[in-house]
């Protein structure tokens, strides 16, 4: 079972971000930067596949040079290996590019079996990158999963969404993208992070994995942000003094808004 | 790295010390951290104010998972790193409480440690793993009800009958004693003091736990009693005999409170600088005040200052270099700084500060046990004295 994880830096979340004002994209330099914690249970369901039924995790990812600190989480996990896109020419790649780019590189990769990745990373959140990654491998997508198991030559989840939970069996090799109810990452162990050190990060450019530069990028991104504005201060609440009638004021509220 | 780059001032971290540290160190101290985030630092002013672990053995477990039990020995299961990654889990640990360092220090660097240095071959492959694991839970009984900084008139003793050693007497203030598997116990014999490895389901072995603390409560603290514990020749701890023994075990847990104390300082000064920025009288925030700022300067200058000496001290352990009157050094300053720091991080928190609703009274409490075990504070002013003067005080 190889699997490949795909991993992404992004800011902490904890910490404040900010979109630069020249191009309204991230301002990477602004926060701190971290594996994002989706990635972390992505990385660990591979993991428990890989104890489970053996073979190689392969941890991928896309991303300006730092993004080895990420690399390097995975990898001090238990990740065997990783692979890291690296190239000025990707600054300001949207979803569709970075689909485009990841199915490059997954082209180079020798049988793999599964992709396994985040639902949404925490700080773009579109959400979409699994699911176009599949269609550009022509590979069935299981998003949205809340488990996973593995048999022989099938993958099954259980995909949960707002509308409710159904279970989607397909056949490998797919991608799967896991959502943060799917199981508790591990802490990278002492033994695991001195291993680490000694794992192959093979580094691509563009042209190393035949990427087309003009399909990448800030101008080949097929949507623009053309300004940005932070969200309007939360309004000051609402309050109901009880007079007898609380319950009733309240469900009224509730039902004011569709909630009941 | 380009020429003439410089960070931002970065008031966790006001000397760019972290710089100093390899990114495995960084990495340790984030899992470190991760998980006392995750497992105890909700929990732990619950415990301490019930005065409990209650978790000991999950906990032995999940720091056994990351490799932090006797993470500075090699072999037998243990991680292998060096001085300074021990010193910077050390310093996580104890930011988080006291009782967790302390828990971490009796089994890697006492119990674990004695086994390592001075156990045999077969000590070494029977309780190494799974200590190192977290499975089994080791204590150190060296003081005595009437023996504590003079450990060398200690009145515990093994005699051997036939070729069988038996074990008669009490130690006190043993750290982990009730919830130990196994105990590392000093006791004189005909050659001398000798260490002994004794299960603690032994026939004639008890530890009834200590209550009415008011420090390290959220640590297990204990009475051993021995009555008549018979144990096999192979119980002895062979390569030591002397007061050596139990020393070279102390030098190791000191050299972790060096790092340690400094962590629970880090945390109280943490908490009054956040304090300070949010509370505000006279109309305007606490930090806005010169007597404030006054504080937070100090508390900073002596907490990174513990940072540097202690990031010192480790480097010089892991070159083979650091002598016990250094580890006195550490010890005596940085949780002597580490009391003056909770001391005045209490007072900016105000009413708050005595409440278990933030960590500073809890630190400051806890660092009052520090101040006394691993050897006094005067014990170490002595050393040093000592060592420099020539002259010995502490003994006629
Ligand atoms: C919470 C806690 C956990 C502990 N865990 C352990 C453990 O796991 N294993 C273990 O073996 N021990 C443990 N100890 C015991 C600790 O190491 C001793 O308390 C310490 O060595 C001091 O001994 P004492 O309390 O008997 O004080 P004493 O030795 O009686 O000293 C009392 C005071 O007199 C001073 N004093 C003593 N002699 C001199 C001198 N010659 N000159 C000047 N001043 C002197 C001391 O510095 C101190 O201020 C623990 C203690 C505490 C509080």
């Amino acid at each position: 079972m190889n699997i490949v994880v795909l991993v992404k830096q992004v800011p902490d979340t904890w910490s404040e971000r900010k979109l630069s004002d020249s191009d309204h994209t991230l301002d990477r330099a602004s926060a701190d930067a971290v594996l994002d914690e989706i990635n972390e249970r992505a990385v660990e369901e591979a993991l428990l596949a890989k104890e489970a039924h053996g073979g190689e995790v392969t941890a991928l990812c896309m991303g300006p040079e730092r993004a080895t600190e990420a690399i390097r989480k995975a990898l001090s996990m238990g990740a065997d290996k990783a692979v890291h896109l690296s190239d000025e020419a990707l600054h300001g790649t949207d979803a569709v590019g970075t689909a485009k780019a990841l199915a490059k590189v997954v082209g180079t990769l020798e049988s793999v079996d599964m992709i396994i990745a985040g639902n949404e990373s925490t700080d773009g959140r579109s959400g979409a990158v699994p699911a176009m990654l599949a269609e550009l491998l022509g590979w069935p997508q299981l998003t949205y999963a809340r488990s996973l198991s593995l048999d022989g030559s099938t993958v099954t989840i259980e995909r949960e969404t707002d509308a409710g939970v159904t279970s989607v069996r397909a056949e490998l090799p797919a991608v799967v993208s896991v959502t943060e109810k799917i199981n508790e990452p591990r802490y990278p162990s002492f033994k695991g992070i001195m291993a680490a050190k000694k794992k192959p990060v093979s580094t691509l450019t563009l042209a190393d994995a035949g990427i087309d530069a003009g399909e990448v990028g800030l101008s080949g991104a097929l949507t623009q942000m053309v300004s940005s504005a932070p969200a309007p201060p939360k309004e000051a609440g609402q309050q109901v003094t009880d007079e007898g009638d609380g319950g009733t004021r309240i469900v009224e509220f509730l039902s004011g808004k569709n909630l009941v | 790295m380009n020429a003439g780059f410089r960070p931002d001032f970065d008031p966790r971290d006001p000397l760019g010390i972290d710089d100093e540290l390899t990114t495995e160190q960084l990495a340790v101290r984030e899992s470190v951290r991760a998980l006392c985030r995750d497992r105890v630092g909700p929990y732990v002013g619950d415990w301490f104010e019930r005065g409990e672990l209650p978790a000991a053995r999950e906990l032995a477990r999940e720091l056994g998972k990351l490799g932090v039990l006797g993470m500075h020995l090699d072999g037998y299961g243990c991680a292998g790193m060096s001085a300074v990654d021990y010193g910077v889990a050390c310093e996580e640990l104890e930011a988080c409480d006291s009782g967790l360092r302390s828990l971490v220090s009796v089994q890697g660097s006492l119990a674990m440690f004695a086994i390592w240095r001075w156990g045999s071959e077969e000590q070494k492959q029977y309780w190494l793993p799974s200590m190192a694991a977290g499975e089994t839970i080791g204590c150190f009984g060296l003081t005595e009800p009437d023996h504590g900084s003079d450990p060398a008139s200690m009145r515990t003793s093994a005699r051997r009958d036939g070729t069988d050693w038996v074990l008669n007497g009490r130690k006190m203030w043993i750290t982990n004693g009730t919830i130990a598997d196994v105990a590392v116990v000093w006791a004189t014999t005909e050659e001398g003091i000798r260490g002994f490895v004794v299960p603690t389901g032994t026939p004639g072995f008890s530890a009834p736990e200590i209550h009415h603390k008011l420090s390290l409560r959220a640590s297990v603290t204990s009475e051993l009693v021995l009555d008549e514990v018979r144990l096999p020749q192979d119980a002895v701890l062979p390569e030591v005999v002397g007061l050596r023994g139990p020393l070279s075990c102390l030098n190791e847990a000191r050299y972790g409170i060096v790092w340690g104390a400094n962590g629970a300082a880090h945390s109280c000064l943490r908490a009054a600088l956040d304090y300070s920025t949010t509370r505000e009288q006279f109309g305007k925030p606490l930090a806005g005040h010169q007597l404030t700022q006054s504080k937070l300067a100090d508390m900073a200058v002596r907490v990174h200052n513990g940072r540097l000496l202690a990031l010192h001290l480790g480097r010089r352990k892991d070159e083979g270099k650091l002598l016990p009157q250094q580890v006195s050094f550490g010890k005596l300053d940085n949780v002597r700084g580490a009391l003056e720091v909770a001391r005045t991080a209490r007072t900016v928190l105000g009413a708050n500060g005595i409440s278990l609703e933030y960590p500073v009274m809890r630190h400051m409490t806890n660092l009052e046990s520090v101040l006394t075990y691993e050897g006094t504070s005067e014990m170490h002013a002595l050393t040093i004295g000592a060592a420099m003067t020539g002259v010995q005080a502490f003994r006629d």
